[in-house]
């Protein structure tokens, strides 16, 4: 066990010597009214004093976090002849968006024990977060599926471009149904799928202007909210009826 | 052109909530339905939450009823004594509803229920609807006039009447407060007015005339929704505004040109027409109980939070 440290220890040494730089193309992303997903630009360098190492190849991972929401998963099956909602799970928390960009086939650039120490992969992520999921490994998978169809868990194989073992960069779509909220970005480096160095960035994704205003005021003067949305609805109607009335005579 | 809509949280095209406003708009104008149990379905399927499209579909039956009446007070074809007596009932009901809706939120078969709901009352109610309308277009046809349904039945028995001169009627209250009642419960869990209830009801139970039924209904639609979206604003945060007044600028326009489309149709045309709408929306949700789903599993939002 000692040895096995030591070992360790030793290989990660050299690779200390490596470090990330990184830069975000916006720190800040506000949803408006006319916000329909945003595309941010993640790109860094490697910053070190010695000479570049060749073998094993750097690589480079990068994810993107949103903030964690409870969520119940639910499982249909027949009874009666119809199709009802029976088995429910309740994953305590889950990321309301993920994605996880690679410079390389997953199986290279990390291992598995590094994954499950740093919680990369999309599966991982949730796990980690919640820690008690009670019932099957299903219905974690569904979660995935279903997020994943609708863009909200990406996994980019591949993504990174990395040259010179030096400068990297890569893209991630956000979608339009994104929650507000602070966006984690990671960034690790690894050799032989060892992780050498990481960093952190915060994304803030916010409401601004009217969105946030009525957000705002839904929350925090529900009855306000309320009524201001039936003198909408009542004015509308009135002007409606009104304007038709106009338009006949 | 995308919108997002701040409390659902999705970005949608506001030129087809303004089509899909429009056009069950001038549904509602020429029914007297309110339109929400085509609309609400619609909302799910292009990705709104079930929640907030409950929610904001109330607000927005408001504003299409409210036109719509104006038009049928002008015509004098509202009961506003019999839509008092409805609405007692109606915002009784409507408490008693959201109730039951998070009793059964909590447990996850607030979906079925809603569906459940729907195929049961859409398939009975189109049913009665198609064959009876049916029968009066072919007796018409066959030279006689259509029969009046002045029949003296057990509703007539009861105590406590009272005269409704609009509606030509000398009935007990309590059959129009319990199809009131009947109509808030069912308002509040299926995300409705309730016209498509409540007009059949009227129609068949209380002998109402069909001219009147058609305003009265609005006039009691309009009070139930305004009750039901203070309680969703105030409990569960799930009014959305913007996609309200999306809706509601298509469906106020639709209103109106429906009420005028509506007037110029005999009473059978309409209700056999509105048969085969209803039919169609209950075959639609039968479907969708009955086969297997491409996905067995579905998200939710944490049950006890």
């Amino acid at each position: 066990m000692l040895r096995c440290a030591i070992i360790i220890w030793l290989t990660a040494l050299p690779a200390l010597a490596e470090e990330v730089v990184a830069g975000l193309s916006q720190s800040r992303i506000s949803i408006s009214t006319n916000f329909d997903g945003s595309e941010i630009l993640i790109f860094g360098a490697v910053k070190r004093q010695d000479p570049i190492v060749e073998d094993p190849p750097l690589e480079v991972l990068i994810t993107v976090e949103g903030p964690s929401r409870p969520i119940s998963v639910r499982r249909k099956e027949k009874r009666f002849g119809i199709w009802i909602n029976t088995d429910a799970v309740e994953v305590d928390r889950a990321p309301t968006f993920y994605a996880v960009a690679t410079s390389g086939p997953w199986a290279e650039v990390i291992k598995d024990t590094e994954d499950l120490r740093h919680k990369i992969s999309t599966l991982r992520a949730i796990r980690s977060v919640g820690a008690t999921i009670r019932g099957s490994q299903d219905f974690t998978d569904a979660l995935v599926r279903i997020r994943a169809n609708s863009d909200l868990y990406q996994t980019n194989i591949g993504s990174v471009s990395l040259s010179e073992q030096t400068l990297f960069n890569t893209s991630i779509r956000l979608p339009a149904n994104l929650t507000e909220g602070d966006y984690r970005a990671r960034f690790f480096l690894t050799r032989g799928g060892r992780v050498i160095d990481t960093h952190e960035k915060i994304i803030a994704v916010q409401k601004v202007g009217l969105e946030r205003f009525l957000y705002r005021l839904a929350h925090d003067q529900p009855i306000i909210y309320g009524l201001m949305s039936l003198a909408i609805a009542i004015a509308a109607g009135w002007g409606a009826s009104a304007a038709f009335r106009f338009l006949r005579n | 052109m995308q919108i997002y809509l701040p409390i659902a949280e999705v970005s949608v095209n506001a030129f087809l909530l303004l089509g899909l406003g429009g056009m069950v708009g001038v549904l509602s104008g020429m029914f007297g339905v309110g339109g929400g149990f085509l609309m609400t379905p619609l909302l799910f399927f292009i990705g709104i939450p079930p929640a907030v499209a409950v929610a904001t579909e109330a607000n927005q039956i408001v504003a299409s009823s409210f036109s719509g009446v104006l038009a049928h007070l002008k015509r004098r074809t509202v009961d506003l004594k019999m839509g008092t007596v409805l609405l007692i009932g109606g915002l009784v009901g409507a408490a008693v509803g959201v109730q039951i809706f998070n009793a059964l939120k909590a447990i996850g078969q607030v979906d079925l229920l809603v569906r459940l709901s729907y195929v049961v009352f859409l398939g009975i109610i189109g049913g009665l609807m198609f064959i009876e309308s049916l029968n009066a277009i072919r007796k018409s046809r066959a030279g006689r006039a259509a029969p009046i349904r002045k029949k003296h039945t057990w509703v007539h028995n009861l105590p406590f009447k009272m005269k409704f001169r609009t509606s030509g009627l000398y009935i007990s209250v309590i059959p129009p407060l319990l199809v009131g009642l009947l109509v808030g419960i069912l308002a509040a869990i299926m995300g409705v007015g309730g016209g498509f209830i409540m007009v059949p009801a009227m129609i068949y139970l209380l002998g109402m005339p069909t001219k009147v039924v058609v305003g009265t209904s609005l006039f009691q639609i309009i009070f139930v929704t305004a009750f039901t979206t203070m309680l969703h604003a105030t409990t569960n945060f799930t009014v959305d505004v913007v996609l309200a007044v999306l809706l509601l600028v298509g469906g106020v326009i639709g209103a109106q040109v429906g009420t005028r489309l509506g007037a110029r149709l005999k009473a059978e045309q309409l209700r056999i027409l509105l048969a085969i709408l209803v039919l169609a929306v209950c075959g639609k949700l039968a479907l969708d109980l009955l086969l297997q789903p491409a996905e067995l599993y579905s998200l939710g939002a944490a049950a006890g939070h």
